[in-house]
């Protein structure tokens, strides 16, 4: 039974990875989850220098879902690279640095900063619902997004993976403009943005008034958004939006994902992304599928 | 460090004590002898719309019975979903998870307030220094008895039908309760006056903080804190509640 997926050239031992923010680095989950039996381990996102992120409450939980605004709070890249690279490089897994910025060129020395680190693929947040600057700045026009993407293609070594938002009209036209950027690989959905007010305190819920909502709550979206992306443009994607099983991660298969990614499930149980491959090849199994990518799009 | 697992534990006996406050003992296996006092646990809910877990304090252990007690008060949908939990009734956990209080031989003051108390009767049971303890409630007192096994204890209620009318720190003042080192847990504006008063008086001030998690083990970070030195994980002054903490030296942390 094949389970290697390719993105962009970059091959995968398996399609489960992680979503970014979820999964930390992996040190932590490390503790419960064997990282060599991931495709990828997409880190939480990094910027030039240290964020602190937001205020606290930064989450609150919906139903079937949740609402975060960490704020990207991360060490910043030399730490990063420092310290959570080498940690990475132990497992027998690909390793996805997502970057973040609050301008063009920070996200071009982050990406630059990269070039000569053994890293397999990055991953360019423009989809952060959660800061003021930067973020999903660059993620809600088609132009910015375009011209974004040209700057980290132009610096960057390794393929560039772009993460949209949901938080647009047509998230066709998104994915067109970074094809047409240069990206070799598309991530999608980011969080959408929600509110949830505490009606007892008479307040926000979370102290930034709004957070990215996530979970199973969203999948339906998720599952939309891929298929329609999976219909416009011709770069792989990497499908994530509430996926907690196999059968969840295999809509986002069916519907046009090449990769899927686990996020919020991580917090409903440290192992989920392991339960969703087992899932996966047991699906497989059963039904005589010889090669994961004779799922890839094949609801049509 | 303690080993974390994340296991289904099976209810041992569940009643209320309380209005709104229920005592869960739990079948969790050897996760019982890795947890120390002051570390909590990761409570996941049955129904499925309610993804994330609830973190609780562990109350006591049992390591020789693979049993801890949690002692939790009803704030929401996912604790009253825990409260109709009958015995033999499964529902997963995780932990011990975080850092628990440092037991010091030193002549102690525990201060507890309202659902700050329960992770305060594993300390007093495993600190065999002199010591007092100072629970304070809003108005229904519980765990009181099981306390004075263990110590001297004074008590505090907002209404002042229980003990001295007021706060923990008025309580302590009338009592004139002296130690050398504080342990403390409960609401944020207890904390904060306990650590002016702690470190006022040149005493080692542990306190246990809380907030809203996912996680729970460190990789989210929902969870922090302002702390005085840089932290470990992102360098800035954020330190995570569930995974550096949830205790801290007051002198760690703004509050």
């Amino acid at each position: 039974m094949n389970m290697e997926v390719n993105l962009a050239g970059v091959t995968f031992q398996n399609p489960v990875m992680t979503a970014s923010g979820t999964f930390g680095s992996g040190a932590e989950y490390s503790e419960f989850v064997d990282l060599n039996q991931l495709g990828a381990v997409v880190t939480k996102g990094v910027a030039n220098v240290p964020w602190p992120g937001n205020p606290t409450p930064r989450i609150a939980e919906t139903y079937g879902g949740m609402m975060n605004a960490v704020g990207l709070q991360n060490p910043g890249i030399d730490v990063f690279c420092e310290r959570d690279i080498p940690f990475l490089k132990q497992y027998n897994t690909r390793i996805i640095v997502n970057v973040c910025g609050r301008s063009e060129k920070d996200y071009v020395e982050v990406v630059e900063r990269l070039a000569d680190e053994d890293v397999d693929m990055l991953e360019i947040n423009v989809s952060c619902p959660n800061v003021k600057e930067g973020g999903i700045a660059f993620g809600q026009k088609p132009q910015a997004l375009e011209s974004i993407t040209k700057a980290v293609k132009k610096v960057a070594k390794q393929p560039i993976i772009m993460k949209l938002s949901p938080n647009v009209t047509d998230i066709t036209e998104m994915a067109k403009a970074a094809e047409a950027g240069g990206a070799d690989c598309l991530s999608l959905i980011n969080t959408l943005t929600g509110m949830k007010i505490d009606v007892y305190r008479r307040t926000f819920a979370i102290a930034n008034k709004t957070g990215g909502l996530s979970g199973p709550a969203i999948k339906p979206v998720a599952v939309r958004m891929v298929y329609q992306v999976a219909q416009s443009v011709k770069l792989p994607i990497i499908g994530m939006g509430g996926i907690l099983n196999a059968e969840d991660a295999l809509e986002f298969i069916l519907a046009g994902a090449s990769a899927v990614a686990v996020g919020t499930g991580n917090f409903v149980n440290p192992t989920t992304t392991i339960d969703v491959l087992e899932g996966i090849k047991a699906y497989m199994m059963n039904y005589g599928v010889e090669d994961i990518t004779q799922l890839i799009g094949a609801v049509k | 460090m303690s080993k974390k697992s994340r296991v289904m534990a099976v209810v041992d006996f569940h009643e209320p004590i309380a209005s709104d406050v229920y005592s869960l003992y739990l079948k969790v296996g050897d996760m019982a002898g890795e947890a120390v006092p002051g570390q909590f646990v990761a409570v996941y809910c049955n129904e499925g719309s309610r993804l994330l877990p609830r973190p609780i304090s562990i109350c006591e252990t049992f390591p020789e019975k693979g049993m801890i007690r949690l002692v939790y008060r009803v704030v929401g949908d996912g604790t009253e979903e825990m409260s109709k939990l009958h015995a033999g009734a499964e529902l997963a956990v995780m932990g011990p998870l975080g850092n628990g209080y440092t037991l010091l031989d030193k002549k102690a003051i525990l201060v507890a307030g309202g659902i700050g108390i329960p992770p305060m009767l594993e300390l007093a049971k495993q600190l065999t220094c002199e010591k007092t303890i100072v629970l304070g409630y809003r108005d229904e007192v519980f765990l009181k008895e099981e306390f004075e096994q263990y110590g001297t204890v004074v008590v505090a209620s907002e209404d002042g039908k229980n003990g001295v009318k007021g706060n923990v720190l008025d309580a302590i003042k009338a009592q004139q309760v002296t130690g050398e080192a504080i342990y403390s847990c409960g609401p944020t504006p207890m904390l904060r006056a306990i650590k002016e008063y702690g470190l006022s008086k040149g005493m080692i001030t542990q306190i246990s903080l809380e907030e809203k998690m996912a996680c729970g083990i460190g990789a989210c970070l929902a969870c922090v804190c302002q702390s005085r030195d840089v932290d470990s994980h992102s360098h800035v002054h954020n330190k995570r509640i569930c995974k550096d903490g949830p205790v801290f030296l007051a002198e760690e942390v703004e509050l």
